[in-house]
């Protein structure tokens, strides 16, 4: 065979040395880091973006001028000449945020030094000029064309006057358009303003589930693993559980509604709620059951991640625990769970991290396009597990698919996918370094 | 230590000259002198072991076990591997319970009680023996919680109690001056050889009746050996120690009797001194000069 295939024996020694595995694996790491870079950088590049101000184009054209940022540039396809997109906002004026041009049809570029962008409360933001600033109740502002529009200057959010910037000034606005992103309130149905309230339900359902998860997962593995008599049964209800894994979440997304809502829900509000009644307050989705149903969906990670950390601790140690006249509960409460805690929490980081990206069972159990009011507040009982909540993955899904203006909201949908990464991954370290903080405490070399 | 050095005996002594009865036995070994034979044979009996026949599913790996320890006396364990010194050693705290498809027949007596009797409280059992393993397994919690875990577990929450156990046992097992300022730090953090004396004064801290030790030295140098060696010497005054070890001369030195094993039967057992000097069966000779095993 060889002599057929005629390979150099340089080459077969480097293949019976083993460098050849050596090497396919190193690629195939390389290759899986190449492809995670991509998706991070690309979504970095669409969404970072945004936030700085671009420059404010003036431009002549036979249907007369366009002010605006030049958001696209097509070129030419067969028939098709080059088009260029401008951005020229003003939706209550125009009726249109974006505006096509034949490349062709533009002269005589300009970056006039007193146009300005006003970001507004209602109707998106405004390009033009400022025409009258001189009272304090209002502001007079003129579109290119001619058109003027009084706005009261609690409306404005803020004036950015692009082409005055420079990099300094450029970067404050960046920065707190960034600050009010992440930490301010949704506008004109969620394309504008910032997704706070999402990352707060997001975040809070995801420590709301693990709170759930955990001990429902130990307890089960500590059932399967130390207490069933492993037997044929056992086997099959491992196996049972190891594929409630693959099931797909939206089927998890209608047991919750129909186990949590309907039924658990259904029967809190005639017990406890029955003044209240028609209106639901458990009967109807909320956070608690998202969470619950999303606990359930990744109970069996944790299930798994449990019983191999329980049956890694050595059977010496439980021995040696036995011997000195301790009780099963008290070796597995003293010695198996403590030494099991750091493959229980990584269970934990896995589940969180499947938690924290599904959708589709949150939006029959429990999310909203706008919450009215946040899960925890100042008002009592201060926690308020029966609201509806918002969702940075749901978040993702109804600005970018479902809302009306979907050309302006997509680099919000860059954003919030990174937010969205960005909280899975602090989520993930929180939970990392406090594992790494019990492996130091326990000793470490046991697991 | 030279291998062809004829075993050290712990030498008679001399002054006296009536033989002892058996209570007076008792308060000797408490003066710390070591049994003469005599006070050795008339100890009274603290573990018996009777017709004992233990199968690992339908392997049967003891055949009819007959063996006394006396109170107060080392009773030392030898064989070839695997010929049943473990298994015996756990039938004694019942550690075999914890393997499947064990089957036991025979009788253990433990003090007064048989521990095989369907009532018997086995946890309590457990308490009153003191277990060393093979291998050292402390757990990855502090030394002193290692050396306290046994009282905790039996409910002790009184910390001067505590810290009391944990420094007796600790300067008995010999590490007391080694850990002393770092009570506090995992018990991993420590070296083999001391980790199996953490094991040992883990053992001692509940005051057991029975030692029963596994090997304590097999993964010890000479010198932790000959501290392990000593401090059984000196654990005699109170407990009652069975020890299973694979070194004839530590066998010959520490113990008041041995007891020979082979292939899951007792082939021989009397006093240390007798049975390395003079032993009645030839397989028992060739074993302790290393002819065979
Ligand atoms: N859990 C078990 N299941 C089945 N057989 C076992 C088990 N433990 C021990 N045996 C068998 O019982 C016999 C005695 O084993 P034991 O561990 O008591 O030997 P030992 O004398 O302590 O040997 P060593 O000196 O090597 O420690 C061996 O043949 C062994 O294969
Ligand atoms: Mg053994």
């Amino acid at each position: 065979m060889t002599e057929t295939l005629n390979i150099p024996p340089r080459w077969r020694a480097f293949i019976r040395r083993g460098s050849a595995m050596v090497w396919l694996s190193g690629a195939a790491l390389a290759l899986s880091l190449l492809m995670m870079v991509g998706l991070v950088g690309y979504i970095a590049a669409k969404g970072l973006g945004f936030f700085w101000p671009s420059s404010i184009v003036q431009v002549q054209t036979s249907e007369g001028p366009i002010l605006g940022e030049i958001s696209a540039q097509e070129k030419a396809h067969g028939t098709d000449p080059a088009k260029t997109q401008f951005r020229v906002c003003n939706r209550d004026l125009f009726g249109q945020d974006y505006r096509w041009v034949p490349s062709a049809d533009i002269q005589d570029p300009q970056r006039p030094a007193d146009a300005v962008l006003v970001e507004r409360l209602e109707n998106g933001p405004f390009i033009g000029f400022i025409q009258d600033g001189s009272s304090g109740e209002t502001l007079v502002l003129r579109a290119v064309d001619g058109q003027t529009l009084e706005i009261p200057r609690k409306h404005i959010v803020r004036i950015v006057p692009s082409n005055a910037l420079g990099v300094f000034g450029k970067s404050r606005v960046y920065a707190s358009r960034l600050w009010e992103f992440v930490a301010g309130d949704p506008r004109e149905s969620n394309t504008e303003g910032g997704v706070f309230p999402a990352i707060f339900g997001t975040v809070m359902m995801v420590l709301l589930m693990s709170i759930a998860v955990v001990p429902l997962g130990v307890v089960a593995a500590l059932f399967l693993r130390e207490y069933a008599r492993q037997g044929w049964v056992i086997r099959a209800l491992r196996i049972a559980v190891n594929n409630l894994a693959g099931v797909p979440s939206i089927v998890f997304g209608i047991f919750g509604l129909g186990f949590f809502i309907y039924t658990v829900g259904g029967t809190l509000d005639q017990i406890f709620f029955s003044q209240k009644l028609p209106t639901p307050t458990f009967g109807t989705g909320g956070i608690l059951w998202a969470s619950l149903t999303l606990a359930l969906l990744t109970v069996p990670v944790v299930i798994v991640s449990t019983e191999e950390a329980l049956s890694a601790v050595p059977r010496s140690q439980r021995e040696a625990s036995l011997a000195l006249g301790a009780t099963k509960w008290q070796t597995i409460w003293n010695v198996v769970l403590p030494g099991a805690l750091p493959g229980i929490l990584t269970g934990l980081v896995l589940a969180m991290a499947r938690g924290a990206g599904e959708v589709a069972p949150l939006m029959l159990t429990g999310v909203v396009k706008l919450a009215p009011s946040m899960p925890l507040d100042a008002s009592f009982p201060f926690l308020h597990l029966d609201r509806k909540f918002m969702h940075l993955g749901f978040h993702i899904y109804d600005v970018g698919f479902q809302s009306p203006n979907s050309e302006a909201a997509k680099p919000m949908v860059f954003m919030t996918t990174l937010l969205l990464l960005l909280i899975v991954l602090l989520l993930n370290l929180a939970a990392l370094r406090l594992r790494s903080r019990l492996r130091a405490r326990v000793g470490g070399s046991s697991f | 230590m030279d291998l062809n050095e004829r075993p050290v005996i712990p030498e008679p002594v001399p002054t006296i000259t009536e033989p002892p009865r058996a209570g007076e036995a008792h308060i000797l070994s408490q003066q710390g002198t070591p049994l003469t034979d005599r006070a050795a044979l008339e100890a009274p009996t603290m573990v018996s072991v009777k017709d004992l026949n233990l199968f690992y599913g339908r392997k049967q790996a003891l055949h009819g076990i007959n063996l006394e320890v006396g109170k107060n006396t080392v009773m030392a364990l030898i064989g070839p591997s695997g010929c049943g010194k473990s298994t015996l050693l756990r039938c004694i705290n019942r550690m075999n319970d914890l393997i499947d498809n064990v089957r036991i027949d025979g009788h253990v007596r433990v003090g007064q009680s048989d521990i095989y009797a369907p009532d018997v409280d086995v946890i309590g059992l457990r308490m009153r023996m003191g277990m060393v393993f093979q291998k050292s397994n402390p757990f990855p919690k502090s030394i002193y919680e290692n050396v306290a875990y046994g009282l905790r577990v039996q409910g002790v929450k009184n910390r001067a109690v505590l810290d009391e156990a944990v420094e007796r046992s600790l300067i008995s097992a010999g590490l007391w001056d080694e850990v002393k300022d770092r009570l506090n730090e995992s018990g991993l953090g420590l070296s083999g050889g001391q980790q199996q004396r953490l094991c040992i004064a883990r053992a001692l801290a509940v005051k057991p009746e029975v030692l029963l030790m596994d090997e304590p030295c097999s993964a010890l140098d000479p010198l932790a050996t000959s501290r392990i060696e000593e401090l059984i010497f000196e654990l005699k005054r109170d407990f009652t120690i069975v020890i299973v070890t694979h070194n004839m001369q530590q066998a010959a030195r520490v113990s008041d009797f041995t007891a020979f094993f082979w292939m899951g039967k007792l082939i021989e057992v009397g006093l240390t001194e007798k049975l390395f000097t003079n032993p009645r069966e030839r397989m028992t000779e060739d074993y302790i000069s290393g002819r065979f095993g």
